[in-house]
């Protein structure tokens, strides 16, 4: 049941990436083409999401522990540092450049195209390699 | 090149990943950020107890694309500009900066940006400004 919940889970986002268009990298790019071809959909998937999460959140944290397992891994820190946004401006760019985040390229993995790959392979050793940059006891994960 | 606007199916490919995010909450308590659930898969420090949970969304996520074209018959839009030297370089921005950053467009964008958490809405500030610039400089500086 837990591990058909979770595939489901996984499903539904790649599903929601796809029915919204952000897996297409140009609608992505669109959007952050104020002065260009400027199309504002992905202003409208995120305020979908933000509208179910939102209250969602909100109900699942009424229970005292997720239905399969003893706690909730929320977030804890509060501070802001260096760190935090250094990676988020090192991460736009990213996104900018190719009009990729890592959940729509993996949902993209399927669609077989070469750029996909190419993104996601160095996706992955970006990742391993921030990795080994963080020390080990700040490098947990926090989404 | 010119995308279609549509809001209501991004609104509701929105509400599906919402619906993903609240159940993956309510599951196993966790935020459904794609950079983190990838990144704890990885050495260095994988996440070995998590590995099955992990494996078993981003197979989820592999699917979706498969189902959509047997369920649907058509194949979605996909148009990448960038070349391949491009793609390289912003995977390994994508990837470095999510994991030092603590987050995606998910994990902040959509997560912390509903949990309230201030540094998610500073993150999703920022690399939303660095994403704009970006595109800017690419297409109407270098590209025009």
């Amino acid at each position: 049941m837990r591990n058909i919940l979770t595939l489901i889970s996984g499903l539904l986002f790649g599903t929601g990436l796809i029915l919204s268009g952000m897996a297409n990298p140009a609608k992505v790019q669109n959007f952050l083409d104020l002065f260009g071809s400027w199309d504002p959909s992905l202003a409208f998937v995120m305020g979908g999401a933000i509208m179910v999460t939102m209250p969602g959140f909100w109900l699942a944290q009424k229970r005292a522990t997720p239905f399969f397992s003893d706690m909730f891994h929320m977030p804890t820190r509060t501070d802001f540092d260096a760190r935090l946004i250094a990676g988020a401006a090192t991460f736009g760019v990213g996104w900018g450049l190719g009009g990729f985040c890592p959940g729509p390229a993996v949902t993209s993995l399927a669609l077989g195209s070469t750029g996909t790959l190419i993104f996601i392979a160095t996706m992955l050793l970006g990742m391993i390699a921030a990795k080994y940059v963080a020390s080990p006891s700040t490098a947990k994960q926090e989404t | 090149m010119e995308t279609e606007f549509t809001p209501i199916t991004s609104l509701l490919g929105g509400a599906l990943i919402g619906l993903s995010a609240v159940l993956l909450m309510a599951m196993h308590g966790r935020i459904a950020g794609i950079s983190g659930i990838v990144a704890r898969m990885l050495p260095p420090s994988a996440d070995k107890a998590g590995l099955p949970q992990g494996i078993t969304f981003v197979f989820g996520l592999l699917i979706a694309a498969p189902l959509w074209i047997a369920l649907t018959g058509t194949i979605p839009d996909q148009v990448i500009s960038a070349g391949g030297p491009a793609l390289a370089i912003a995977g390994l921005l994508v990837g470095f900066g999510s994991v030092l950053g603590n987050g995606c467009t998910s994990g902040h964008g959509v997560c912390g940006i509903s949990r309230g958490s201030a540094r998610s809405i500073a993150a999703t500030i920022t690399f939303m400004a660095t994403a704009f610039v970006t595109v800017f400089i690419i297409r109407h500086i270098v590209g025009s």
